[in-house]
């Protein structure tokens, strides 16, 4: 079963992955987007994270992909106009993937552990809210502790940001 | 291959061609707010490399690191949605190659 299930959430993955890039209607590309962050919760899931995949449905599916909806509304955007397709870009962005595909195999022979095979069940971590929760607070306290603070920068400065009367 | 294991290496293969894809769009996209997309992309593709090789590896260490980047990646784009926000007021656009100046 475990191959089944990886191969149907790999390919939900790429398909929706793909078609954020491809489409052009920006809603469709958020939607799309809110499809692959599902499927890599589910592929958090088969990886035993079960933590992380609530939060990355919960933060990434729900707020960050909300907050980006509400962007799309405010500006108003329309369907992009097709414009000269940039051949430079696309032959550097297809020699890059090309290059990179090619060396995969050889990759995996450099790295003797991509070959390991871990049945569902059998991991050593759990990845339980409870278990994420005692290393946040215990040995990466002082990191979480500065999250705090980068978050409350973030908002002070998107406040200063969106002021209509700022001088920026 | 398809009725094989599944072993870290395909966890490792799908998270680079999902860095792959998500590069193509910051590359190739005008749309500031497809290419922000593409970003969170990215570091879904770096995510996903992370708890694989956490997992097979044994070490709760890497599913920590994905709980910051998540962090990080919500004020990340709550910061550039704002920017993008504040450049459109402007230049009445999104598109990135109408931006080609340092002032307006």
């Amino acid at each position: 079963m475990e191959p089944f299930f990886f191969w149907i959430l790999a390919g939900g993955l790429l398909l929706s992955a793909l078609a954020v890039v491809a489409l052009r209607n920006p809603v469709t590309n958020a939607v799309c987007l809110v499809a692959a962050l599902v499927f890599q919760a589910a592929l958090f899931i088969t990886l035993e994270a079960p933590f992380l995949a609530a939060v990355q449905v919960i933060v990434y599916a729900g707020a960050v992909m909300v907050l980006f909806l509400f962007v799309i509304m405010l500006l108003d955007v329309r369907v992009e106009a097709h414009g000269k397709v940039p051949w430079v870009k696309v032959g550097g962005v297809v020699l890059i993937s090309g290059l990179a595909l090619a060396h995969l195999p050889r990759l995996a022979a450099v790295f003797p552990f991509s070959s390991q095979v871990l049945h569902w069940g059998q991991g050593k971590i759990s990845g339980s809210a409870q278990d994420l929760g005692h290393l946040l607070f215990s040995s990466y306290a002082p990191l979480f502790l500065a999250t705090g603070v980068l978050l409350l920068v973030a908002t002070v400065g998107v406040v200063v940001l969106c002021r209509r009367d700022s001088h920026l | 291959m398809m009725g094989g294991e599944i072993t870290l290496g395909h966890y490792l293969a799908l998270s680079g061609v999902l860095f792959l894809l998500g590069l193509a769009g910051v590359v190739l996209r005008r749309s500031l707010l497809i290419v922000m997309m593409s970003l969170e992309l990215l570091l879904n593709a770096a995510n996903l490399a992370l708890v694989a090789v956490g997992r097979f590896q044994g070490l709760p260490d890497p599913q920590v690191a994905v709980f910051f980047v998540i962090t990080v990646a919500a004020a990340e784009a709550a910061l550039g949605l704002a920017i993008l926000v504040a450049i459109f007021r402007i230049k009445k656009t999104t598109d990135a190659d109408q931006m080609a100046t340092l002032r307006f």
